[in-house]
């Protein structure tokens, strides 16, 4: 630049005028704008995300009550009275106000039956009595655990699957795909059915048909992001200072790839909790004693038409731990990347 | 382009062909890993079970078995019913469930994406208002809510409750019955094609050609009509297949809790009897729509964005 003679006069600046521009166009810095990391940025993003915040109150009560409604009740999710049996809900203080009364068409069913005054099952009881406050949140510690072992499983199979295809490309991504792609032909709920099959039905089978199909969209986003970064100079830089794929892959790429990734682990949460409910439902989920919220809308379902309740209970928590994964894989994926597909 | 297109769809039939041939192996696959014979009776014994197992072929080995079965595949044969409809041929049975599966699936497409488009089109021009609000609340319900909830609810309120519908499918009603499980399938869609719709309607609103058109001095309506949904609705497309899954697997449950006689009822009567050919032949069939539906989706795709068929289909 200095060698470049110019030949500018040297003219005071208050001898210049400013054309085409208006004076007003220039504004004080009014404000410094902090230096904020990837994380953080993401973070407050989501705390001004109403639906994501929403999603997440929902989340951390829902775990709340499954962790400590069964430690607190005083019976056990299996513990059978059958004197005790269909009895409505019944709920202290709320008794009062004319809802969660114990009645049922009209009559004081406890009354009827004669149960101590000081005896409430919240939600009521089921067919054999037992106590469905109880084995409601019993089975929503299911549907958590399944939600854990979903995003271990989508972190595990699905991100390596797509970044090990992605990464080494030609006849390796070529046969990995079209793996890929006849898993994905079969419908989800076929596959899932038929692998559930395979052992006999319980949490190892409900596992089984997760390991299947579960990571099959993860594995996507994973190769699609790592197409993104292969090219880039830091990856190059690694290959040129000697390293190798696996320290590459892992060591390199994957802190740049993480928040899509967890993002989309988070979006496979409500579709691994609704495969469980739904194999507990065509009983090919846990077993009797055991409660899930499939299996307790299953069980429900018999005695629906008369018996609402039974049903009504697993079917709303069911619903609200849907709802609330949905929103916060929501506003994590706007809060992280929004130009991210889902699929 | 002509030839462009032809090679195109000649590429993507033969991949979906190939697709389900592997298919059709790995269940295969899979029915001879499954626990349990479809003889399951006690009063059979070790003699009556290996002549059962003899007359329907299931001593042969594994391939011999799986060529077997491939070629009567190929004349439409699914073999017969062990358990549910003994010696019936499973083609026989599924002739009559699969229309019923198809028109519901239909209705429930149909109505989803007419009124999933109407939703999210106008959440889109009343974007950041209440009615985009409760639109988008709406949406998200539709879309995390499993479809046999729905169904649940719907048979309790409008059926049990109100008496407005049948709580069961009727054969001799089709139509009239067939309404509330059309509606428990269709949530999904029609919260799905919101979401997507809305979304892609405000990314064309905010596009140059929308403000040129709109200095260009043309009426806010035909921006709309004209210019924006047009554009809207051919993306929209794509989303057929995963709606196609979303119909499938909700037809498995919907169709039990309503007694709908269609596939999906077959698919777990079947699984809670041991009948292979019976799972085969549904799980055969559920793959065959959805491929032939994105192979569909594909090519017509294909036709409308030249820059897929020249790219291969990655888009």
């Amino acid at each position: 630049m200095q060698d470049m003679n110019l030949n500018i006069p040297d003219v005071p600046a208050e001898k210049l005028t400013l054309v085409h521009r208006d004076p007003s166009d220039f504004h004080e810095i009014s404000e410094v704008y902090e230096n904020t990391s990837y994380w953080k940025d993401a973070a407050l993003k989501m705390l001004h995300n109403r639906g994501a915040m929403v999603g997440i109150f929902m989340i951390v009560g829902i775990i709340l009550f499954a962790v400590f409604a069964p430690i607190a009740s005083a019976r056990t999710y299996d513990e059978v009275i059958l004197e005790h049996n269909f009895l409505p809900p019944r709920i202290p203080v709320l008794e009062n106000f004319g809802i969660f009364d114990g009645v049922r068409d009209g009559v004081d069913v406890y009354a009827q039956r004669e149960i101590p005054e000081n005896v409430y099952y919240y939600f009521g009881t089921d067919s054999l009595g037992r106590d469905l406050w109880t084995r409601l949140w019993n089975g929503t510690r299911l549907s958590l655990l399944i939600a854990v072992i979903a995003v271990v499983i989508d972190l595990v199979i699905g991100m390596s699957y797509g970044l090990v295809s992605g990464y080494f490309g030609k006849t390796v991504d070529f046969l990995m795909q079209r793996f890929v792609e006849v898993l994905n032909g079969i419908p989800q709920v076929v596959l899932v059915t038929l692998f559930a099959l395979v052992l006999e039905p319980g949490i190892s089978s409900i596992i089984l048909a997760l390991l299947v199909s579960g990571w099959i969209p993860m594995s996507r986003v994973a190769r699609a992001q790592m197409l993104k970064q292969k090219g880039q100079e830091y990856v190059l830089a690694s290959h040129t200072l000697g390293t190798n794929s696996r320290k590459t892959i892992f060591g390199e790429i994957v802190p740049n790839v993480l928040g899509q990734v967890v993002t989309m682990s988070m979006f496979s949460i409500p579709s691994a909790i609704f495969t469980e409910s739904y194999l507990s439902y065509i009983g090919l989920g846990v077993r009797a004693p055991m409660a899930s919220l499939g299996s307790l809308v299953s069980d429900g379902y018999s005695s629906f038409l008369s018996y609402p309740y039974l049903v009504i209970a697993p079917v709303t928590v069911l619903a609200i731990l849907m709802i609330s994964f949905n929103l916060f894989a929501d506003g994590l994926r706007d809060a992280v990347d929004p130009t991210m597909k889902e699929m | 382009m002509g030839k462009d297109m032809g090679r195109y769809i000649v590429k993507r039939v033969l991949i979906a062909a190939v697709t389900l041939l592997a298919i059709t192996f790995l269940l295969f696959l899979l029915m001879d890993l499954l626990p349990g014979s479809p003889f399951n009776n006690e009063k059979l014994n070790e003699a009556q079970r290996a002549l059962l197992e003899h007359k329907y072929g299931l001593d042969k080995p594994f391939f011999v078995r799986y060529w077997i079965y491939l070629n009567n595949l190929l004349h439409g044969n699914f073999g017969i019913s062990y358990v549910i409809a003994v010696d019936q041929p499973v083609s026989g049975m599924m002739a009559s469930r699969l229309p019923i599966t198809i028109r519901m699936g239909v209705q429930a497409m149909l109505i989803g994406v007419v009124v999933g488009l109407i939703f999210g089109i106008i959440a889109a021009l009343k974007k950041n208002t209440w009615i985009d609000t409760i639109a988008t609340i709406c949406s998200v319900i539709g879309f995390s809510v499993p479809a046999y909830v729905f169904a649940l609810f719907l048979v309790f309120f409008a059926a049990f409750k109100m008496g407005w519908f049948p709580i069961r499918f009727a054969i001799d009603q089709p139509v009239f019955s067939s309404i509330l499980p059309t509606l428990s399938l269709s949530a999904y869609i029609i919260a799905t094609m919101a979401r997507y719709a809305r979304s892609e309607m405000i990314e064309c609103l905010s596009s140059d050609y929308i403000t040129l058109a709109k200095a260009k001095g043309i009426s806010e309506q035909k921006v709309i009509i004209r210019h924006a949904l047009r554009n809207t609705l051919v993306p929209i497309i794509t989303v057929v297949s995963p709606l196609m899954i979303g119909l499938i697997t909700g037809s498995v449950v919907v169709e039990q809790i309503f007694g709908v006689p269609g596939l999906g009822q077959m698919l777990l009567s079947g699984v809670q009897n041991n009948d292979y050919n019976v799972i085969m032949a549904v799980a055969l069939v559920y793959s065959f729509l959805y491929i032939v539906i994105m192979l569909v989706v594909d090519v017509l795709y294909g036709f409308i964005d030249p820059r897929i068929r020249v790219s291969g289909g990655k888009a």
